[in-house]
């Protein structure tokens, strides 16, 4: 079970939070003018890599609040929380060869 | 290499020879420059896929490309539970095509893959799970496959040990009796096996780490062994789609989230046939060897770990021990997990992709092993023909753009 | 005579206490601090199981939670638990246990024959045959079930509470030998909380089974106590004996189960839980599980009488149990010389086989100058004796070791203590995602790296002297603590342990027999589910050659004991058939729990009534006194019909529908999902989540709204009021209370931050009297200071003032067609107005009604209810609903989506009316409707029907459906084919059944 940071309220057990999949995902400003296609990349399509990736959570069973986290899929390594609207932090190569944080 | 047939007698001359003169099951060939198709993981689905394209469409210079070791991924890993009884048409076909190939799957393949048709209970705790199985139950019957309504009594008598009166009582249930369990490994071997017989190279500990794709068309793959030439490619890489596909410079309606199942100690006969609840949470079945074979959800988060977090078990026993108090005392032996690549509509995508030549057959959420033969058999003829299946046409990638969505799990969602 | 294998004196049990048990049905003594394994022996029991698939006699293999041999059923009725490990099992007066796997009895087993026929029954046997004829195979699978399997589960439910807990420390220590009790010390000594976990009921480990071993000059269990003591002087130290570290899961998650009250006997716990399940959440980690003997996979080694070395040692010196009079101890190496010496000074002729060539060092010296005989180089090929050994052969091996020559030789034995090597416990480090190297000296798996913080020691690290375990212990405890932010990582100076060293090992993996292998005797090396080393070779003739294939094959590691005394064997004898190195087989993944864990203790107080809440309304006391049937939707009890009279639902529906209708009908609304929503962007956020539009709203006022997720399928409606300019009270379904609020938010956090919106539940704040049906205003006006009139108070208008003297929101909106009030009040004075309204009501002929009346007046009305006449696929112009889709919005969610080629096509799935052309038929739900039918399965279908009742107030049954192209049926008949072959007619209409116009509901 993972232990995750929340921004607000610190590091609690993943059974506070529910994942809500890749983060940054922008809702097209202009729906009209997108093709079929683009408009089911949008909604469907997921970059769903094998590595490091950022994903919306939110603290359900805390303050609700929704931030993102930067977590290996591989290793489920957490490598940092962040607000909304905030850049991720980074993640350096040797953290990453090194399996650790 | 001829295969040298199983039966009740080879078993007892090879008795008499201490079993000393068994043949291997397969080859472990050296990966030729070239095949007319390539099928990229060696699963049940892969090794189906080869198994038809060599039995039904007469290719046989195939080979499966698999990166550790045949049916090492989702299909050594699953609750084995096998069923039909889904809810949309396009469903119901591929799942029943499915079914048909199982029941004459031993004696095709000349394996035995203990495919037990003891029956599959869905449960109904409330209003909402008595519409949900009359309507799907009514379509199932239509559609042309077997389907009963059974009465809180009549599960009573199939599965004496059930807890009716639970937090959410049991007020019906929804049976297909031709449901029931395979023995998941033998699956993989049959095919395996079968498919080897017929010329089809299955390489092992060969890990595909590229496509050569010119000009939109796909060539042949890359692989840790060296680069391999295929007219077609077929990949069947459950738990590992997105990762394919990124390769080949696309993405997927696919989120691969891990999925844990875990069995109970051995047990003299208990549970007799297959029990689904929705409301309760509790996918059980006992395995010929007598453990108690449960399934939990999938976490909600992307990993590849084959691992997830016990949160996911430790939410699937209370259930259990509510529908089934018997087991309280009982213990768990082993836990593990897969990676299921799920689709939004959690129906899969067997399609052709924005690369030519290349497809995909991916995107079974929780719901691939049963499907086994069926997906095989349609993705062997859709590949060898360059067109795809009638039956796997309704599961195109494209559709996520359409909006056809064959959206079973929405299906199930509970409001009012 | 009893405890006839007893020793007069020693051992750790308590001989002023006889304890009384029976085993299969016979009663035995035993002392009190005996395990059921040790009480056994003591009475000379040695066959104590039967063998999953050959039913051979099993007796004691090991002295811990290893063994895959000596497993009982415990207890009877509903205390009955299957599958228990004698030496896990404490012994406690009245214990009962039976032999498992066997009948009519252990020493008399019918099953016995499959042992005869085993030459037909190779590992994997059964995917060979057992296909003909075709379809016969679930009759053989009959059999085939019946005679696998292992105990009996219980048929009664279980009498005993488990608890769970959830804790957090800095420092978590599994294991409680040496090493273990080392690294708890300085851990502990730096104030960093500590939980000290041992499976066993006493700490010590290794040194409980070792009468010689020394530190700082005095008997090591003296350090022992002296350290638990220590330890318990300490606040924030922790101490579980009977605690079993069960797994490693990710982010130092780790759970144990503590077995609280087992060992005083079945339903002598008391106030107690009979199991405590712990997750612990830990800085570090300190791994110290100790290590385990290798069996030797000699032929017929499954003999009851075969023992591990380690085992008989710690029968002799911890239990006082001497399991035979005749002990040979077969080994490879010097540690097995201590049973050899323990078992001669407790009396038993020993003697030593030892496949070394010239074994030398101090253990031999030591062995010889007791004059216990040495046979070197030399084999055990088989044992003699079936239901116990009786004898061993012995023979000299050649040279390579790959086989025997010379003479064979019969020694009398009654016990062989064999030793191949020990396996440092890695499972828990496994299960924690730690990389295991391959150790040539060792001959095993050793820890590695690993991506958590945790730090492997002692056995468990392959360091097997006593003073190298105790440094180990103590450097881990202090780093452990110093890592988790306490003490300053000084390591105290390691006290002194001299022992004899340890001379080299000789390794064979198979010892050869007088025979090729597989055509005598059976090597076994996965004792529990009677695998051999044949089967390893005939797997990998057949091409299952990795790891995972080979387990899977030959059920290797699949028992009960995960394999913990097979596991290292089967790999090295599949490296050898291979001719790769051990490394190259590679490992199998170890899963947890490392040993079987309860459900009942995991599941905790999660049963029965705690099972899960039962949500229910401020007025549910009352419904109970009115008789009210429920309805489980979701979480929440909603009184279904309140039947009078014994009245069957169909009936009280009927009564309720009419009366509604006729006079005033009250429904408890409450469970309907409510939210706050305030903001001066309110308005605009409601714009964009709801199909319709929203920014012109007069304060006030209601609307009805309909959610679409972005695929643009419908999936909640409600009714939501402004009740400010910046103000809204939102509804949902009951259902979908929860997801709509989640949804809210995130469109709200992450999407759209910028918006000055605030969102809160307030489903449980509020209680609703939904009042229905024509004579709803003159019953309200008896209690209400708010002006009724319907000029003033109009038809989706909003109200405040008072209901029974407590002040109250009323809505006046309806979901029957009927002049209806909705009067919401703090969740306090729900019942309070709701039994006003009922006292006030009876002059009014009001009647209470629940949700299946509900269903039957919305469909009337043709109203919908999501999730049940929508399923995810539907878009709000299916519902004929193209009216509440906004035209001139420029986007909302989900509107892009239709305007995809699937979604914008003609003939989609649509809902309609359905009229059965006999009015008295009431289709059941589900049914599908079809153009032509057909003599039998299957047919096209055209859809289904969503709702359907008999309706009393249109006078017959009415029903609605999703339709293909259904709005351009509308007219044709159609026919509705049920399962058991009826078929009838239908025609297809507008689905408002009843007062179309909608004059009711305005009046």
């Amino acid at each position: 079970m993972l232990l995750i940071e929340c921004p607000w309220c610190g590091e609690r057990d993943q059974t506070e939070f529910t994942c809500h999949g890749e983060a940054h995902i922008v809702r097209p400003k202009n729906p009209d003018e997108l093709t079929d296609e683009q408009w089911g990349d949008y909604v469907f399509f997921r970059s769903n890599p094998k590595g490091l990736h950022k994903e919306r959570w939110v603290h359900d069973h805390g303050c609700r609040r929704w931030f993102n986290v930067v977590r290996h899929t591989h290793t489920d390594i957490v490598y940092g929380s962040y607000k909304p609207g905030e850049p991720a932090p980074e993640v350096s190569e040797e953290a990453l060869k090194g399996g650790k944080k | 290499m001829i295969m040298k047939k199983y039966s009740i007698f080879s078993l007892l001359r090879n008795s008499m020879s201490y079993h000393e003169n068994w043949q291997k099951n397969w080859r472990s060939p050296d990966p030729k420059s070239e095949y007319d198709v390539i099928i990229v993981g060696g699963g049940g689905h892969g090794l189906a896929t080869a198994y038809y394209l060599a039995k039904e469409c007469g290719i046989t210079n195939v080979a499966v490309i698999e990166k550790g070791w045949i049916g090492g991924g989702n299909t050594g890993r699953n609750t084995t539970i096998v069923r039909s009884n889904y809810l949309w048409d396009e469903s119901a076909a591929i799942y029943e095509h499915a079914m048909k190939l199982w029941e004459g799957l031993s004696q095709e393949l000349n394996y035995n893959v203990m495919f037990s048709q003891r029956g599959l209970l869905h449960l109904a705790h409330n209003v909402h799970d008595l519409q949900e199985i009359g309507r799907r139950g009514n379509a199932i019957h239509f559609n042309g496959i077997d389907s009963e309504f059974l009465t809180p009594a009549q599960v009573k008598e199939m599965v004496p040990l059930i807890n009716l009166n639970c937090r959410y009582p049991v007020l019906g249930a929804l049976l297909q009796r031709r449901g029931g369990n395979a023995r998941h490994d033998a699956v993989a071997w049959g095919y395996a096996r079968a498919a080897d017989a017929m010329g089809v190279d299955i390489i092992q500990n060969c890990e595909v780490t590229g496509f050569n794709i010119e000009n939109g068309v796909v060539k042949g793959v890359e692989t840790t062994r060296g680069s391999i030439k295929g007219k077609k490619v077929g990949v069947v890489t459950a738990g590992h789609s997105g990762v394919m596909a990124e390769m080949a410079g696309f993405r997927l309606p696919i989120e691969s989230f891990p999925l844990q199942a875990m069995v109970s100690e051995p047990l003299k006969p208990c549970i007799n046939t297959v029990i689904m609840s929705g409301a309760v949470h509790v996918y059980i079945s006992q395995s010929d060897k007598g453990e108690l074979v449960v399934g939990a959800g999938s976490d909600n988060f992307v990993s590849y770990s084959q691992r997830g977090s016990f949160d996911m078990i430790d939410h699937i026993i209370s259930p259990m021990v509510e529908l089934f108090p018997f087991t309280s005392r009982l213990r768990m032996m082993r836990q593990w997990g897969g990676i299921v690549d799920v689709t939004i509509d959690r129906s899969p995508i067997v399609s052709k992709t924005p690369v030519e030549n290349l497809y995909f057959n991916c995107g079974w959420g929780t719901g691939g092993f049963k499907c086994t033969p069926g997906s095989g058999h349609v993705f062997a003829h859709s590949l060898a023909n360059g067109e795809m299946h009638p039956i796997a046409q309704p599961f195109s990638m494209n559709r996520f753009n359409t909006g056809a969505l064959i959206d079973e799990g929405a299906a199930a969602a509970v409001a009012h | 005579m009893t405890q006839t294998n007893r020793l007069s004196s020693g051992g750790r049990v308590n001989r002023a206490k006889t304890v009384k048990f029976t085993f299969d049905g016979k009663t035995y003594e035993g002392f009190e601090g005996d395990t059921l394994s040790s009480a056994l022996l003591a009475n000379n029991v040695h066959l104590v199981g039967r063998s999953f698939k050959y039913h051979r006699p099993r007796g004691v293999l090991t002295a811990g939670s290893e063994e895959p041999n000596a497993i009982v059923q415990l207890g009877e009725g509903n205390r009955t638990e299957p599958n228990c490990r004698t030496p896990m099992v404490e012994l406690y007066d009245g214990l009962k246990a039976t032999a498992q796997n066997c009948w009519p009895s252990v020493n008399f087993d019918i099953g016995g024959i499959n042992n005869k026929l085993s030459r037909f029954f190779p590992a994997g046997f059964y995917y060979k045959t057992f296909m003909w004829p075709k379809g016969m195979w679930e009759k053989y699978e009959h059999v085939i079930r019946a005679s696998a399997g292992m105990g009996n589960a219980p048929s009664e439910n279980d009498p005993d509470t488990y608890a769970t807990k959830h804790v957090h420390c800095d420092v978590l220590v599994a294991g409680g030998g040496v090493s273990g009790l080392a690294a708890a010390l300085t851990a502990g000594r730096t104030g960093a909380r500590v939980i000290l976990a041992e499976e066993h009921a006493e700490f010590g480990g290794q040194l409980l089974s070792d009468a010689d071993a020394t530190i700082d000059g005095k008997p090591a269990m003296e350090w022992v106590e002296a350290t638990l003591a220590e330890l318990r002087s300490m606040e924030e130290v922790t101490i579980l004996p009977r605690t079993t570290v069960t797994a490693y899961y990710d982010h130092n998650f780790l759970s144990a189960l503590e077995r609280v009250t087992d060992h005083l006997g079945h339903g002598n716990g008391g106030d107690l839980p009979r199991q405590r399940f712990w997750q612990i959440r830990a800085k570090q980690v300190v791994l110290a599980q100790g290590a385990i003997e290798r069996p030797m996979l000699f032929g017929d080694n499954d003999r009851p009488g075969v023992m591990l070395a380690s085992a008989v040692r710690t029968y002799i010196n911890r239990f006082g149990v001497l399991p035979g009079k005749n002990v040979v101890v077969f080994t490879n190496n010097d540690s097995a010389y201590a049973t050899a010496i323990d078992a001669h000074k407790a009396g038993a002729k020993v003697t030593i086989v030892d496949i070394r060539e010239n074994p030398a060092g101090a253990w031999v010296e030591k062995a010889k100058a007791l004059s216990i005989q040495i046979h070197t180089n030399m084999a055990v090929i088989g044992t003699t004796g079936y239901r116990k050994v009786t004898g061993v052969d012995i023979m000299p091996l050649t040279a390579d070791g790959k086989g025997v020559t010379g003479q064979s030789q019969r020694i009398d034995a009654d016990i062989v203590a064999m030793s191949s090597g020990w396996n440092p416990m890695i499972s828990l480090f496994s299960q924690g995602r730690g990389k295991l190297r391959y150790d040539e000296k060792l001959t095993s798996f050793v820890p590695d790296h690993c991506q958590w913080a945790n730090i492997s020691v002692g056995a468990g690290n392959g360091e097997f002297t006593l003073e190298g375990c105790l440094s180990q212990g103590l450097a881990a405890g202090s780093k452990a603590a110093q890592d988790a932010g306490f003490g300053d990582g000084v390591v105290p100076p390691t006290p002194a342990a001299p022992e004899d060293a340890q001379g080299d090992m000789r390794i064979l993996w198979y010892i050869p027999s007088d025979r090729p292998l597989g055509r005598g005797r059976k090597h076994f090396h996965e004792f529990q589910n009677d695998s051999t080393v044949a089967d390893i070779h005939l797997a990998e003739r057949e091409g299952f050659v990795s790891v995972e294939h080979l387990k899977r094959y030959t059920t290797t590691g699949m028992g009960t004991d995960q394999g913990k005394t097979s596991n290292v064997n089967a790999i090295a004898i599949m490296s050898q058939i291979r001719d790769v190195k051990i490394p190259m087989v590679g490992t199998t993944t170890f899963r947890p729990p490392y040993t079987p864990l309860t459900f009942g203790a995991a599941a905790g107080h999660a049963v029965g009534e705690l099972f899960l809440q039962k949500r229910k309304t401020a007025m549910h006391p009352t419904h109970e006194e009115m008789g009210a049937v429920y309805e489980d939707v979701g979480d929440w009890k909603r009184p279904r019909y309140f039947p009078k009279d014994g009245e069957d639902m169909h009936a009280a529906v009927q009564r309720e529908c009419k009366q509604v209708r006729e006079t005033v009908g009250m429904m408890d609304a409450s469970t309907l999902g409510k939210i706050d929503i305030q903001g001066p962007d309110a308005a605009e956020f409601l714009n964009m989540i709801y199909t319709n539009a929203w920014l012109k709203l007069g304060v006030g006022k209601a609307r009805y709204g309909l959610m679409c997720n972005e695929h643009g399928m419908v999936f909640d409606d409600g009714v939501t009021t402004r009740l400010g300019e910046n103000h809204f009270h939102m509804t949902t379904t009951t259902g979908g209370a929860g997801r709509v609020a989640n949804w809210l938010e995130e469109w709200l956090q992450t999407e759209w931050p910028e918006m000055k919106v605030y969102c809160t539940s307030v489903t449980e704040q509020w209680a609703v009297s939904s009042l229905n049906g024509p004579k709803s205003r003159e019953l309200l006006a008896e209690l209400t200071d708010i002006d009724l009139d319907p000029e003033n108070f109009k038809f989706m208008e909003m109200r405040e003032g008072h209901v029974a003297g407590v002040p109250a929101r009323v809505y006046r909106i309806s979901f029957t067609g009927e002049i209806a009030y909705e009067i919401n009040v703090p969740h306090r004075y729900g019942k309070h107005v709701w039994d006003a309204l009922i006292e006030a009501g009876k002059k009014y002929d009001l009647v209470l009604y629940g949700t299946e009346s509900m269903h039957v007046l919305r469909a009337e009305k043709g109203f919908i209810i999501a999730g049940q006449d929508t399923d995810g696929s539907v878009t709000p112009m299916d519902l004929d609903m193209s009216w509440i889709v906004g035209k001139n919005k420029p986007d909302f969610l989900g509107r892009r989506s239709f305007a995809r080629s699937d979604t914008s096509r003609p003939g989609r799935k649509q809902l309609v009316g359905i009229l059965t052309e006999d009015p008295n038929v009431v289709l059941p739900e589900g049914a599908h409707v079809v153009e032509t039918v057909k003599d039998r399965p299957p047919m096209d279908m055209l859809g289904h029907i969503s709702s359907s009742y008999m309706s009393p107030n249109v006078g017959r049954s009415i029903a609605m459906g999703l339709i293909k192209d259904g709005f351009n049926r509308k007219g044709q008949t159609l026919s509705v084919p049920l399962m058991d072959g009826s078929v009838h007619k239908v025609t297809i209409t507008d689905p408002i059944f009843f007062d179309k116009e909608g004059e009711r509901t305005r009046g």
